[in-house]
């Protein structure tokens, strides 16, 4: 059965990971629906977030293939209930929408917030789950959408270990010579 | 203070190689390659270089001197076409697992993205066929990069690596300080043994009354060799190999039971689904050796024990998946076994053994009337060389035939395109195994198709007075394609006849001595001559046009309805 998984590697920064990361999806056909790659609390180590729609299968298939390249460190998946997960998304809707005091409800029901004012829009973010971002879109719509867009999906798990101390014990270097 | 020395990035590649323990490449220079192969010209007594007729046939020889010396290939191309040439062979030592640096020139880096005169994304190109690349655009990264390339090529699961170089690179000025790479935080590549999975094997053996051994290339690649036999002798368990695990064992070994897979030996494919325990040692059931999966071993459990963690689980669900070095788990199980495989099992492999024997391979390998016969010639091979020489085959008939009809007694002495399956890896291979070891007999056992695939490489052959055999079955088809329409597609021939050239004339216009064989009256004259020669020499054998290699399991079959006859 598929399902959302979220998978988490950390790597190296090196140029054409991510293309070696992605070649691994696109072999078996496994769409990714959002990616965003990110600096760590560890100087030089990166986090990839994939988010997928897949078989469980799959999914340990896969991030086996991803920990098996030479410049990942770790590579983890999740179900959404194990870990704390949002996205934002920006909507821009033109001033004279925004006069109107409905949007202000609406603002404060998603506890989402204006963070820029122009002579003729402004500029909504909201942060949360991708049915939040879908919701508000809709809601927004009969304003007048101008723009829209949304980020991949950022992720921290509940595990108890944590992944920093895992980190932590990683020497400084990337690599030792003789 | 002295300015301290410096040399160019051309020179570097070249001394970091020599630091390496590196003496020979196989190699094709270009104009992005240029300053690498003049600073060649002062370290030809240090570095010797093959200049083979086409990139892939680099690439195949380098894979092939890899497999018999134990060494890391080394392969030198140019930018654009130079590079491409050599995918197909990066692709063949990847799936392999075999350790080759390849090292591609590249435009200059102020040129990288332009669509400059033979720029390629090689990095790109080759991205899904290396198990790690790189490009070079200071000279100052050189011996860092070559550090990292062997240490990934040689360690772990081996496998190519690809250095791409521009060329403004190899003409900078660098200081030079070469160290080896001994660890890299991000790769792992001795995973380590724990005592538990010793301990669960050694019960699930206690248990077993009918345990199967597949060994695969792994036992090579690991260098354990030693260690297999010693287990086999030990626990009497009987072993079955793989394609590429041929040689890992001695097949005089009371215990070896055979080669999987479809065309393999009839024991060891129908015992599979007999089995009540099934150690997989360095293999990764691999589609042709499993057959229909969901009736694939199904009374068995499974212990699987490999280096490549993404391998687990990955074809056939393991009971005991066990991620580590097959040397490091043979050396820690042996001194603790106290079991002894039940003879009765084994005397079930002596029986279906003798039925093939019957069948098949008596008829294969000593017929009376008709045309030549493939297995006659290997078996006669076997025979007159006394199991001492590297075969090395192409892709198709042959392949099978030289791997079922040969009597293998030393590691890596068969040399084959496993994975890929690539037509064409016969000759140049032939020329990287006999660089490797130019002490053996090297014969290749190729197809009048994939001969001509790479047959410029005579021109090789001839250059370095390689004295390799070269033995063409000419059965005027692609025999393997043939075997199929023949059997699945109603005997509609479709474009796998084909005329063939006068082999022995060709080799002759390349200086090596040619000879044709089609009755079995003279064959065994031909052979002797072909083996007494000293120098190259090739041998077209005219066999009979529509023989089948046989047993085989169908597509679509489980392993133990392997054919024994059509
Ligand atoms: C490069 C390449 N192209 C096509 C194939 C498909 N193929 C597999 S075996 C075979 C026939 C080989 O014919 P030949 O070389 O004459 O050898 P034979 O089978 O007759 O021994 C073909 C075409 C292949 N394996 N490799």
């Amino acid at each position: 059965m598929k399902d959302t998984y979220t998978i988490t590697a950390f790597s190296e920064n090196h140029i054409g990971l991510l293309n070696r990361i992605t070649i691994i999806f696109t072999r078996r056909h496994i769409n990714i629906e959002s990616l965003t790659v990110s600096s760590t609390e560890m100087k030089g180590i990166h986090r990839f977030t994939i988010v997928v729609e897949a078989e469980e299968e799959q999914v340990v298939k896969v991030v086996n293939q991803i920990e098996k390249l030479t410049e990942v460190l770790r590579a983890e998946w999740y179900l959404n209930d194990d870990t704390v997960y949002r996205e934002i998304a920006l909507y821009k809707i033109p001033i004279d929408s925004a006069i109107d005091k409905n949007l202000e409800l609406v603002l404060r029901e998603f506890n989402a917030h204006i963070v820029d004012i122009q002579n003729d829009f402004v500029i909504i973010e909201n942060t949360g789950h991708v049915d939040d971002t879908e919701k508000l879109y809709d809601i927004l719509n009969p304003f007048g959408i101008l723009q829209f867009v949304r980020s991949g999906r950022i992720s921290i798990s509940k595990q108890k270990k944590e992944l920093s101390a895992y980190l932590n014990e990683l020497p400084l270097n990337e690599y030792v010579k003789e | 203070m002295k300015e301290p020395l410096k040399i160019t990035g051309a020179e570097a590649i070249l001394s970091s190689l020599i630091k390496e323990n590196v003496d020979t490449i196989f190699g094709y220079p270009g104009g992005a390659i240029m300053p690498i192969y003049d600073k060649l010209f002062d370290k030809f007594h240090k570095l010797k270089h093959i200049l083979v007729r086409h990139e892939q046939g680099a690439a195949h020889a380098a894979q092939a001197y890899a497999m018999v010396t134990g060494k890391p290939g080394v392969c030198f191309a140019t930018s654009g076409p130079g590079a491409t040439n050599l995918i197909t062979g990066i692709t063949n030592a990847n799936l392999d697992s075999i350790p080759i640096i390849f090292i591609t020139a590249q435009v200059s880096s102020t040129l990288l993205g332009t669509d400059a005169f033979q720029e390629t994304d090689m990095i790109s190109l080759s991205m899904p066929v290396t198990k790690w690349n790189y490009q070079v655009t200071k000279a100052n990264e050189i011996a860092d990069a070559i550090a990292k390339a062997f240490f990934f090529a040689k360690t772990g699961r081996p496998g190519p690596v690809l250095i791409d170089i521009t060329k403004d690179a190899q003409n900078e000025l660098t200081e030079f300080n070469y160290k080896k790479i001994k660890s890299i935080r991000s790769y792992n590549p001795k995973p380590e043994l724990k005592d538990e999975d010793i301990r669960t094997t050694l019960l699930l053996m206690q248990s077993s009354k009918k345990p199967l051994l597949l060994a695969g290339h792994g036992i090579l690649l690991a260098n354990a060799t030693g260690q297999l036999e010693a287990f086999v002798n030990k626990t009497k368990i009987p072993v079955a190999v793989t394609l590429l695990g041929k040689s890992a064992i001695c097949e005089d070994n009371p215990y070896y039971a055979g080669m999987l897979g479809m065309h393999g030996n009839y024991a060891p494919n129908v015992l599979t689904n007999e089995a009540d325990l099934i150690i997989a040692a360095g293999m990764r059931f691999d589609d042709r050796v499993t057959g229909d999966l969901s009736r694939y071993a199904k009374k068995a459990r499974i212990i699987h024990i490999d280096i490549d963690k993404a391998e687990l689980n990955k074809n056939v669900k393991a009971d005991i998946a066990i991620h580590a070095d097959i040397k490091d788990f043979l050396d820690e199980i042996i001194p603790a076994i106290n079991y002894s495989a039940d003879k009765r099992w084994l005397e079930q492999f002596r029986k279906l053994e003798k039925i093939e024997q019957e069948k098949v391979i008596h008829k294969e390998c000593f017929p009376e009337n008709g045309k030549i016969r493939s297995g006659e010639v290997i078996n006669r091979l076997s025979v007159k060389t006394a199991r001492e020489a590297i075969i090395v085959t192409d892709v198709g008939q042959n392949q099978m035939m030289g791997a079922r009809y040969y009597k293998y007694k030393y590691p890596n002495s068969l040399i084959t395109s496993g994975g890929l399956g690539t037509m064409g890896f016969g000759l140049p291979a032939a020329m990287g195994a006999q660089v490797g070891r130019p002490d053996k007999t090297v014969i290749l056992i190729t197809g009048d198709g994939g001969f001509q695939m790479t047959a410029q490489e005579l021109g090789t052959v001839f250059q370095y007075n390689l004295p390799v055999k070269i033995v063409i079955f000419n059965n005027n088809f692609l025999g393997m394609v043939r075997q199929w329409q023949q059997l699945f597609n109603n005997n509609r021939y479709a474009e796998t006849n084909m005329p063939t050239p006068d082999f022995p004339l060709i080799a002759k216009a390349f200086g090596i001595e040619g000879a044709v064989v089609k009755d079995r009256a003279k064959l065994d004259q031909a052979l002797d001559k072909m083996l007494n020669h000293n120098g190259p020499h090739l041998l077209e054998v005219k066999i009979e046009k529509e023989a089948n290699v046989f047993p085989m399991i169908y597509p679509g079959m489980a392993v133990d309805e392997i054919i024994l006859e059509p």
